[in-house]
């Protein structure tokens, strides 16, 4: 396998005072070095809990399952993420292999430490720079981003920044120490759409730069169609389908998938109604028997119900979890 | 003559920033000279980026926000006209029957100690609309079946429903007095894509059903395409385009209205050309650049715009930009556009 | 978009989902409060305590003052009932009796048990009348002993009996506690909200009020607080004292924290939504401001109730509060300060682990409460 991540069967539960909750059900994929894989999904579909588990940060009660997998494959290296133990383990997918930005970059700053201090001592950690090294390659990296003054950025503080230069100070920051997979946890939704689209390119303009794969978290198609070259769609802690981006927008295999896609407001056709998906997120106490999404969907037959249908291949890469799919593929 | 129910003349909204012992302190002008027109029946939607004073625009033609210049008139379906800047508390009380807000987060919208009836039934009681309490039960089952609300849920409490259900209950509130006039303030954003749909399907069928005028505010421009008959963009407090949404999306008159559409991400993942990008991010409202206060971000600017500041002009029928080389801008997705001059 | 997160909507044990739907938050947070089994605990531990207290009178076999003592039996080591012994066993718990020497040479005093001496327990005994919460005339206690005392934790110099005083002390001690924090309650919840609600200069007014509350150093405040109480005065009198003292003395944090609750949830969108159905600002305050912090309030009264006991105790541990006639348990403890206790009677320390008990019982039924009050928290 050449690839950067495999995940297989990735079963994830929190315990609480009221019984395990099924975050995430038996996810697996695959990511490759340089790749940009979005996962979509609305809220309480697991997507951010699986991001956050390659980095082994989810809280305490959470659970993993027995079958879970996650590998990291680097230069000949094989990382299993779940056996690492310790902090000083820990620090390799946390900084050194994978980083993270957040939806709301004050998260990733300490208040009272200034950006640069901040970026300095991650160099420091992770690269075992010399502090004056580290100082240099902090300030070029706030430049790349497209931060004006970046020395004098350097000693500022994360909230003397503007939201849309707080993002790319994120970005500089989870990017100084050259990871090699950059988890994007919905980096723009909080941004204005001017900005998002600044952001956007930036990302961009990096991964082509820096050669890093991508997983972009958000629950937006739009965002994904515009950077992500594979999609994996969750819903309930399932990847419903999953496949090159163009793909499964286009000819998308999945019910939900469809859904979400006609619930979208279009701007190349105005008259198109928007077709919501009818009824709401099941809460996750209640998750539905047979698959999941059965609930709501609008083709839901009886064995829908009772049968939790498999994953099958549409086409070359593209894979959806449906079991009207059979009918379909034949129909192709 | 087209019936008017909302008219807003040259309205400003200050708001001082903290107090000095000494001097006077520095203004946010939150709203800074807007003249609009809603027609009764509109679905009217009002576009901008965070710090635009689009929500200070509609809290105060719901007179919740301090009116410091201009008037705002709202006049009822009954023909009564409030002068909405300055109401007592005898028409305020009548008003509020009349004007109504929905809210952004359902989740801080409602009482989290009240249960769903005594919150949609709270404006019916403290307006005294109601004899009895049967009365305003009938009346809250009847509104709550409009919006879509299992009756069953009326006597749950806020926590056991979902957004989108909340959201419900929200939109319940505000049209069980029976008024004509609602500001939506982001009512969608907070929503789930799919449930986002289903709301606004909701809001459009109210809209028809009960006749009613809304001011649809949202950062979202594809989402107020969809469901708005005219929209107005909104840039640091100013007003600089306003047309029916095929007519915007077709034909931007201002540079800020064709950079809003193409940032807005495409779905068609060949599509990723890169339209024209603003830089920079949208000035302070306390400090707001001369002239154009668009003209720090505008990628046509020329010297004309750091001095004098452009009035709303009409381009075709119901359409207005603020822009003085209106004429010159290209629609959006062509190249560049044809003046560079001055730009950057 | 903040679906019911992980945990949110969560139904609890017992409870049917369209229960939980519709259950008001008095409801949701006791539910979550059973859950919380420290909580529970806790809270089971304060009820004994506070029961204790408010039935010492008939609880303790003794009064606690100096008529209830026992002049024979001074400084006794506690007495442990037993149903067995050398001679053989009954059903009815005894004690042996003791005898007191002097030792000639040395004039120290020697104890024996005497152990072919057995004075039995009894239940209910008649003994001289007294009134229970000083109304209700009562001729019986629990237990006592057939014939003498019977002194479960031992007497004091006097011989005084220490169960029966460990028992009223609590009740003081809560009794002083109950006084304080009502009194601050009353001051932070006026002050407090007042400020938060009106703001401006009543505010920065008001918050300099709490500041200067604040910033009065406690003992030196107390040294003259306890210099200005006449010594004529009767323990009553000092123990409603030491109470108003407490009480004017502790509103500071708690009408910072109503006032920062009034501030934060007068501009919530309920609080608008609340004006824009026609509300009038004494309509929000009462029906929207007060229930959405009720269950804060509450909280915060039961966290800083400990504080009161123990600044009471503390009070009264360094002289400055009540003194020894009175009961409390700073009195108790100050008690075991004296060096001949320290080495010969180790029973004086029995209320210091009743003391730790109920304080820590106060913050975590406090921390459990504070934890289930939260509609919205997260549940990690």
């Amino acid at each position: 396998m050449g690839g950067l991540l495999t995940v297989r069967d990735l079963t994830l539960r929190f315990s609480t005072d009221e019984g395990l909750i099924t975050a995430v059900d038996g996810v697996s994929f695959d990511l490759e070095p340089g790749e940009v894989l979005g996962l979509v999904g609305e809220s309480g579909s697991g997507k951010s809990v699986t991001a956050k588990s390659l980095m082994r940060l989810n809280s305490g009660n959470a659970r993993y399952g027995p079958e879970s997998r996650m590998h990291l494959h680097l230069d000949g290296e094989d990382i299993d993420i779940l056996a690492l133990q310790g902090a000083r383990a820990m620090r390799k997918v946390r900084g050194d292999i994978i980083s993270m930005i957040f939806q709301e970059p004050m998260a990733s700053f300490a208040p009272a430490i200034s950006i640069g201090a901040q970026m300095v001592e991650m160099l420091q950690l992770h690269r075992g720079l010399s502090r004056k090294e580290a100082k240099r390659r902090s300030v070029e990296m706030l430049e790349r981003v497209g931060i004006s003054e970046a020395a004098r950025r350097f000693d500022q503080y994360a909230f003397e920044l503007s939201g849309g230069m707080r993002q790319r100070a994120m970005i500089a920051m989870a990017l100084s120490t050259r990871p090699r997979l950059l988890i994007a946890d919905e980096p723009t939704t909080a941004l204005d759409v001017t900005i998002q689209a600044q952001v956007i390119d930036l990302m961009k303009d990096l991964v082509r730069e820096f050669g890093m794969a991508i997983i972009f978290i958000t629950h937006d198609l739009g965002v994904i169609a515009q950077t992500a070259d594979r999609v994996a769609v969750m819903y309930l802690g399932n990847i419903v389908e999953k496949g090159p981006v163009a793909d499964v927008i286009r000819r998308a295999g999945h019910p939900y998938t469809r859904g979400l896609i006609s619930a979208l407001p279009k701007l190349d056709d105005l008259d198109s109604p928007l077709m919501p998906v009818p009824g709401d997120i099941p809460s996750p106490l209640e998750r539905p028997s047979g698959c999941v999404f059965h609930t709501r969907c609008p083709v839901a037959e009886a064995r829908c119900r009772t049968v939790i249908p498999e994953t099958r291949q549409l086409r070359s890469g593209h894979r959806a979890a449906c079991h009207l799919n059979a009918a379909d593929e034949v129909a192709l | 003559m087209t019936d008017v129910a909302v008219a807003i003349r040259d309205l400003e909204v200050h708001y001082p920033l903290g107090r000095r012992l000494f001097g006077t302190a520095p203004v946010l002008r939150a709203v800074a000279g807007v003249t609009l027109d809603i027609p009764r029946g509109a679905f009217f939607g009002l576009v901008g980026e965070s710090g635009s004073g689009k929500t200070t625009l509609g809290r105060a033609a719901l007179g919740v926000a301090p009116v410091s210049v201009g008037q705002i008139r709202v006049t009822d379906s009954q023909g009564e006209v409030f002068d909405v800047a300055r109401l007592d508390r005898e028409t305020e009380r009548r008003f509020r029957r009349r004007a109504q807000l929905i809210f952004q987060d359902p989740y801080t919208a409602l009482s989290p100690r009240m249960t769903v009836r005594d919150i949609i039934a709270e404006p019916l009681e403290l307006m005294k609309l109601c004899k009895t309490r049967d009365e305003a039960n009938a009346r809250v089952r009847e509104i709550a079946a409009k919006c879509r609300l299992n009756v069953e849920y009326l006597r749950r409490f806020p926590h056991a429903f979902s957004g989108g259900q909340r959201q419900r209950i929200s939109i319940a509130r505000a049209l069980v007095t029976n008024p004509d006039f609602i500001v939506a303030d982001e009512s969608v954003a907070a929503l789930d894509v799919s449930i986002q749909a289903d709301i606004l399907n909701l809001l459009k069928q109210l809209q028809r059903d009960l006749g009613l005028t809304f001011l649809f505010i949202s950062h979202d421009l594809s989402v107020v395409a969809h469901t708005c008959d005219h929209v107005a963009v909104m840039y640091l407090g100013r007003i600089v385009e306003t047309a029916p949404p095929r007519r915007l999306f077709a034909t931007p008159r201002h540079p800020y209205t064709r950079a809003l559409i193409s940032a807005i991400p495409s779905l068609d993942p060949e599509n990723r050309a890169r339209a024209e990008r603003l830089t920079g991010e949208i000035p302070s409202p306390v400090n707001p650049p001369s002239g154009c206060t668009f003209h720090t971000r505008c990628p046509m600017a020329r010297d004309r715009c750091r001095v004098e500041a452009p009035q709303l002009r009409v381009m075709a029928d119901g359409h207005l930009a603020a822009c003085h080389f209106s004429e010159e801008l290209a629609p959006p997705g062509t190249t560049e556009p044809r003046s560079s001059q001055g730009a950057q | 978009m903040a679906f019911l997160g992980m945990g949110k909507r969560v139904a609890l044990p017992e409870m049917t989902s369209e229960e939980y739907f519709t259950a008001g938050q008095g409801r949701l947070i006791w539910q979550r409060f059973k859950a919380n089994r420290t909580a529970r605990f806790a809270l089971y531990v304060l009820a004994f305590f506070v029961l204790c207290g408010i039935f010492a009178p008939f609880l303790s076999p003794y009064d606690p003052t100096a008529a209830g003592r026992n002049a024979d039996y001074t400084n006794g080591a506690p007495q442990v009932p037993k149903f067995c012994d050398v001679n053989g066993c009954s059903l009815r718990p005894f004690i042996h009796g003791t005898e007191r020497t002097r030792g000639p040479e040395t004039n120290f005093r020697w104890v024996t048990v005497q152990t072919e001496e057995r004075t039995y327990l009894t239940f209910l005994p008649r003994v001289a009348p007294y009134r229970l919460f000083g109304v209700i005339p009562m001729e019986r206690r629990l237990f006592g002993a057939e014939e003498g005392f019977v002194h479960l934790f031992g007497t004091d110099a006097q011989g005084k009996d220490i169960f029966s005083r460990t028992l009223h002390a609590v009740g003081v001690s809560l009794a002083v506690g109950t006084m304080g924090v009502l009194i601050s309650f009353v001051l932070a919840l006026i002050i407090g909200g007042v400020a938060g609600f009106f703001g401006g200069w009543i505010d920065t007014v008001l918050q300099a009020l709490m500041d200067t509350v604040k910033a009065v150093p406690t003992i030196p405040m107390f040294m003259a607080v306890a210099a200005f109480m006449p010594e004529s005065w009767t323990s009553e009198q000092r123990f409603f004292f030491i109470s108003l003292a407490l009480g004017f003395l502790g509103w500071g944090t708690l009408a910072r924290r109503i006032r920062t609750h009034v501030l934060a949830e007068r501009t919530a969108d309920y609080v608008l939504a609340a004006r824009m159905a026609g509300a009038r600002p004494f309509h929000v305050i009462r029906r929207h401001l007060l229930p959405s912090f009720t269950s804060y309030i509450i909280v915060d009264l039961v966290i800083s109730f400990p504080y009161m006991v123990l600044a009471e105790t503390s009070l009264s541990f360094i002289g400055l509060g009540l003194k020894d006639p009175v009961n409390s348990l700073g009195v108790m403890l100050q008690n075991t300060t004296r060096v001949d206790v320290l080495l010969n009677y180790h029973w004086y320390f029995i209320p210091v682990p009743i003391f730790v008990a109920i304080v820590l019982a106060f913050v975590f039924v406090g921390d459990g409460l504070r934890d289930a009050a939260d509609p919205y928290s997260e549940r990690r």
